[in-house]
């Protein structure tokens, strides 16, 4: 069966025991972003202290794809600075568009911690969006967090 | 002694009225395999219907043998092209009971509603008196349904915005119905056009038109029916129906994609400024300005989709040897097998009317516990093709507190191996992701 590759445990553990859930204050911004072709929705809100993220909080509905995939990315990104956490959005852009090719995400595997189970993924096409919605929306609120202060985010 | 999984048309149930397995063999795609050698269940047609071979061949035919531009051209071909592009418009006309010149080629359903929502704005512009007659503007209101395709209520929408008239909707009841308690308030003297979906696309609702019309007539609104779900699956015939417009598109009915159809009435498409203009559709032109053709070669602007139409020819007859009231009796009797199969499985939840009266062949539901894109996922394992989602009608899954369903669609190569590929897949699902309910031992 083709669909263990991309249902791995973490991903099915991640969907129904999430880390970080729920919205919390402070936070310095906050975006919605839905995935338009089927309905999948996160509200995110991203809390700094200086360039660090200090929390990543946020709510959504979706599929198993896209909630365990923002309750993995919750678990790499906060103590991360800004600068880091986006790197790290970037690789796993990567492994998504890897196209199931596995030395893509052995070299991964360090850097995504819990987050390369969503390597499977990568082999269907019409899934991607649901595993990327919330690096976007972090991208999205970690540039907008940034902008609100510009002292360099004293909170 | 009953078997009922391995025949398509027969078993313990009602036998099905369309003979399965020589339909199945008129379609090439249905004979290939996906996912690692399964057989292709294809529950999809909402979305798109497949082709039989006679509408591939025609398009080929026509490419091979005919192609050229129609209404240009002193040529053998371009005469040839031009006769079988009217041809198909007059067996298209024929199918939905219409005059030859009622019907306008567009690109789908959703080209057809702009045709007539930017022809409304047009109207309040128009150099000519006589395109003014159904001008929309400030004061004037456009009645839609909760219920619609986003291609049935966003133009409405940008109409509105565009001419400072109010958008108004009915609402719908809980158990998936247009609620019509509010019919003579919500449409009044100040409407213009109600437009409304003949079958829903998510629900599967056929929804009860004749109050609508009478209501429209009685304030001298314009009526335009979407029948992209409708047409394909059930005899529609515009003069029984009282609207003014009727759209469709080809491609959800055995057709190629690329053509669709606005009809209307002649006297209503004549008062109408066109929507695209250029080649094609002028009388007259001069540098100071120009005039426009009749319908229907008014709102056909530029070279047309001369192959495509060609090819929907060729599909309604494809329906009319099959016959649309057998199209339909078979896709009632596959909705009330697979209704009942549904929902016998705990956790499952029909999202629509939840019996056959007044309902087409789309199937929506939920699985408790398990998001629908993970369900179509599984699904999707076995070989199995729904679709997942909003349907393009996101205020309905919102109006039913959803975030998305799974839907299944029937047409004319629908067995009940099918639907039993699909209740299998869903008890499949559930144990996947290990929510499988409390049984009922039966």
């Amino acid at each position: 069966m083709q669909l263990q590759s991309m249902y791995q445990d973490i991903i099915l553990d991640h969907y129904r025991n999430p880390h970080g859930r729920g919205l919390r204050d402070p936070f310095e911004a906050e975006v919605h972003h839905v995935n338009p072709t089927c309905g999948d929705e996160v509200t995110l809100r991203v809390h700094l202290d200086g360039e660090t993220i200090a929390d990543v909080s946020y709510e959504g509905m979706g599929c198993s794809i896209s909630q365990a995939s923002v309750s993995a990315m919750y678990d790499l990104v906060v103590g991360r600075s800004v600068t880091d956490a986006l790197a790290t959005g970037d690789s796993f852009m990567t492994l998504m568009q890897s196209k199931g090719d596995t030395t893509v995400a052995e070299g991964l595997e360090d850097e995504l911690e819990d987050a390369i189970a969503f390597a499977g993924v990568s082999k269907y096409p019409a899934r991607i969006k649901c595993a990327l919605m919330s690096w976007m929306a972090l991208k999205d609120a970690s540039a907008r967090a940034l902008a609100a202060t510009p002292a360099g985010g004293q909170a | 002694m009953t078997q009922t999984v391995s025949r398509p048309g027969a078993g313990a149930h009602t036998p099905l009225p369309l003979d399965v397995e020589a339909i199945r063999a008129d379609f090439p795609i249905l004979s290939r395999t996906v996912r690692d050698g399964k057989r292709l269940v294809y529950l999809d047609s909402g979305a798109t219907s497949q082709k039989p071979r006679s509408v591939l061949d025609a398009e080929r035919d026509f490419y091979e043998n005919h192609n050229a531009a129609p209404h240009r051209g002193a040529h053998q071909l371009a005469e040839e092209a031009t006769g079988l592009y009217e041809a198909a418009r007059a067996k298209i006309a024929g199918f939905i009971g219409a005059a030859v010149e009622e019907v306008v080629f567009t690109r789908n359903t959703t080209d057809a509603v702009n045709t007539v929502a930017y022809a409304l704005s047009n109207a309040a512009t128009a150099k000519e008196p006589s395109f003014r007659r159904y001008a929309v503007g400030q004061g004037d209101e456009i009645v839609v349904t909760e219920m619609e395709h986003h291609a049935n209520l966003v133009p409405w929408q940008q109409l509105c915005e565009r001419t400072g008239a109010t958008l108004r909707w009915l609402g719908l009841t809980d158990d998936g119905r247009l609620d019509l308690s509010d019919l003579d308030t919500v449409v009044t003297e100040r409407t213009k056009l109600v437009a409304v979906t003949q079958q829903s696309n998510i629900l599967g609702t056929i929804n009860p038109l004749e109050p609508i019309v009478a209501r429209a007539r009685e304030v001298g609104a314009l009526v335009l029916v979407d029948g992209a779900q409708s047409v394909p699956h059930q005899p529609v015939d515009v003069a029984a129906l009282g609207a003014d417009f009727l759209v469709f598109s080809g491609h959800k009915m055995l057709g190629p994609t690329g053509v669709g159809v606005l009809w209307g009435r002649y006297d209503v498409l004549d008062a109408l400024p066109p929507f695209m203009t250029g080649g094609s559709m002028i009388e007259v032109v001069r540098m100071e300005g120009s005039t426009f053709m009749p319908p229907p070669q008014r709102f056909e602007a530029g070279v047309p989709m001369t192959a495509q139409v060609v090819g929907l020819g060729a599909a309604v007859d494809y329906l009319q040897a099959l016959g649309m009231e057998k199209v339909q009796a078979h896709e009632e009797a596959l909705t009330a097998y697979a209704l009942e199969q549904l929902q016998a499985i705990p956790g499952v939840t029909v999202i629509g009317p939840p019996d056959t009266v007044a309902r087409g062949g789309a199937v929506s539901f939920t699985v408790e516990g398990i998001h629908p894109h993970d369900v179509g996922q599984v699904l999707d394992d076995l070989g199995i093709a729904v679709r997942v989602g909003h349907h393009c009608a996101w205020p309905v899954v919102r109006r039913y507190g959803v975030p998305a369903t799974t839907r299944a669609t029937f047409y004319v190569h629908t067995g009940y191996d099918d639907v039993d590929a699909l209740v299998e897949g869903v008890r499949a699902a559930q144990r996947f992701f290990g929510v499988t309910p409390e049984e009922a031992t039966a």
